[in-house]
């Protein structure tokens, strides 16, 4: 059944060098029957499906060479060891950082941005400071500095947003000044689908000496990251956003902010020596990696390296582009549908509200056809707040969706309207 | 029926479109908040408390079409009654979405509220029926506020077992 309903996709297609049918083939999760309907999976920005392989080497980790790391001298603990930090070198080239102590792992980004307001906001940001935040931040990238803020006596700022969803890079440039400290900024905005001009945005601080902490859970699933092509200080991911098991992520630092940094957590694994008098610290990594890591969710995420760079992420790229425009002009064409986030460089989510139907019986409507979308505030009550609405409705793709999958929100997108009329 | 048209009766999308007792409350002695911080959703029962009983009641807020129903029907279901009376039919509304109390064989007071038994098959909605009654229990509580937050409290049987 499932091939019959990837028929006509567009699969083969000259525009589209993508082979979709072959790609959802690796995510057993996609074929499966929702509410009696084939499954449309929608909600990527939330978590992405985890393909068979990375799967597999979860499994295999766990049934052949589970044990704790840096630790034992023993052949397991070895293993393991040598599998964790491969996948740490998978990361360092995934997004082309100098050295792979520069990437620390972490459950995702919500812990990647306290581990660096912890370890980098609380030494450096003293009262009187200002830190740069955007007005379409998830609330990941603005209770930890608000909490900061409230700590030190530092004041938040806010980068505003035209009524597309673009940042105001002028107001920004405006913002910045001796007294920030710190510029944060989400790389593609989970809630909008706007990409931030990151390059531009890192210069602008850098010219200042203001060091820049991009959040990129959503820009890693869908673009190629280069560290030191953004130039960004902090760059933060989420596994479970680009194919890996959830509890894995990473902080990206420039080595020589991440020396000069607190750590994080106390405990094991971190310390060159402890005595009752005083602790040293480890090196990088292991300074921010407390206690026994997710081993198994970050092995995966290597694993998930290793088959985004087994796929042509360039056709990837382009097809994804392709489902976007594809489904924004088919619920542009719906009466009373409208779009929330039209920035011109966008890229996996479209948000959208209904003419006097809440988002969350567009949610439950859509559920009983079998698509899945995320309705409510996105974690970024600002954003709906700057549109002046309670909520949305969010489809957001992966490379894995169909054409025809888009089809079938956008009839489901009618018969809610039929429902409420 | 559909688990989708018993979800969304042609009352529920009445009491959605032109929910009833929608405003403040003028003669109001206590009021609290409610909110559903997963979603975003938030209301304000108000109530005129006097001699134990409510003597009048409204709404305020933005939700969805179960939330927004649910509020309007329960200000109908409660005006005039008592405390204990009120409680007793929270209790009764909250186990019928929650799958532990079935309004076709138990003997109950829900009367016209049974409309809402179709949210039980929808465990994700519980909280959207529930909240406004929540904050009305708050209200009476004297407390000023209520949350969904507690996943726990709104936890249907179905998802215990799972």
């Amino acid at each position: 059944m499932l091939a019959e309903r990837q028929a006509g996709n567009g699969v083969g297609d000259a525009a589209s060098p993508w082979d979709v049918a072959r790609v959802r083939e690796d995510f057993p999760v996609l074929a499966q029957t929702v509410n009696g309907k084939p499954l449309v999976y929608l909600d990527n920005a939330a978590s992405s499906q985890v393909p068979q392989v990375v799967i597999d080497r979860g499994s295999r980790y766990l049934q052949e060479e589970h044990s704790n790391i840096h630790r034992g001298v023993h052949y397991l603990s070895q293993r393991a060891t040598t599998a964790y930090e491969g996948a740490r070198e998978k990361v360092r080239r995934f997004i082309n950082a100098r050295e792979s102590r520069e990437c620390i792992f972490v459950r995702g980004c919500t812990e990647g941005i306290n581990l660096v307001m912890h370890g980098y906001g609380r030494k450096f940001v003293a009262a009187g400071d200002e830190i740069i935040v955007s007005a379409m931040e998830h609330h990941a990238n603005i209770v930890p500095w608000q909490m900061l803020c409230e700590e030190k006596g530092a004041t938040l700022r806010v980068i505003p947003m035209n009524d597309a969803g673009e940042l105001l890079l002028d107001e920004y440039e405006a913002l910045l000044n001796e007294r920030t400290k710190l510029v944060c900024v989400m790389h593609v905005s989970n809630a909008l689908g706007t990409i931030n001009p990151i390059k531009e945005i890192v210069a602008r601080a850098h010219k200042q000496g203001v060091p820049v902490l991009v959040d990129g859970a959503q820009g890693a699933p869908h673009l190629t990251i280069d560290v030191q092509d953004l130039d960004a200080d902090f760059y933060i991911i989420s596994g479970h956003k680009m194919f890996a098991p959830t509890g894995s992520g990473v902080v990206y630092g420039k080595a020589e902010l991440l020396e000069r940094m607190n750590p994080f957590l106390g405990g094991g694994d971190m310390i060159r020596t402890v005595t009752f008098e005083k602790t040293t610290y480890a090196g990088l990594p292991n300074k921010f990696e407390a206690g026994t890591p997710a081993i198994a969710s970050q092995i995966g995420l290597g694993a998930a390296i290793d088959y985004l760079n087994s796929l042509d992420r360039r056709a990837a790229h382009a097809y994804e582009h392709e489902l976007l425009a594809y489904a924004t002009e088919k619920l542009t064409a719906i009466e009373g549908v409208r779009i929330i986030g039209t920035a011109r460089e966008k890229v996996g989510a479209l948000s959208f509200v209904i003419e006097d139907v809440h988002p969350h019986d567009v949610g439950t409507i859509l559920d009983q056809e079998g698509i899945a979308v995320r309705a409510g505030h996105h974690c970024a009550q600002p954003v709906m707040k700057r549109f002046n609405i309670p909520a949305t409705a969010r489809a957001s793709f992966a490379f894995y969706n169909t054409k025809e999958e888009i089809d079938t929100l956008a009839s489901a997108v009618q018969k809610v309207i039929e429902v409420f009329s | 029926m559909s688990e989708l048209s018993e979800l969304y009766q042609q009352v529920i999308l009445d009491h959605n479109k032109k929910p009833r007792n929608f405003k403040k409350l003028e003669t109001a002695n206590r009021h609290a908040d409610g909110f559903n911080p997963l979603c975003g959703d938030q209301l304000t029962v108000y109530m005129q408390f006097e001699d134990d009983r409510i003597a009048d009641v409204s709404f305020e807020g933005t939700g969805c079409a179960i939330s927004k129903a649910s509020a309007s029907m329960m200000t109908q279901s409660v005006k005039g009654k008592t405390r204990a009376e009120v409680e007793s039919l929270f209790n009764e509304f909250h186990r019928m979405v929650t799958g532990e109390l079935d309004e076709e064989t138990t003997p109950n007071n829900l009367g016209r509220l049974t409309i809402f038994a179709g949210v039980r098959e929808f465990p994700a909605r519980v909280k959207c029926a529930s909240l406004s009654w929540h904050t009305l229990h708050a209200a009476l509580a004297g407390e000023d506020a209520a949350t969904t937050e507690n996943l726990g409290a709104d936890i249907t049987s179905e998802q215990v077992s799972a």
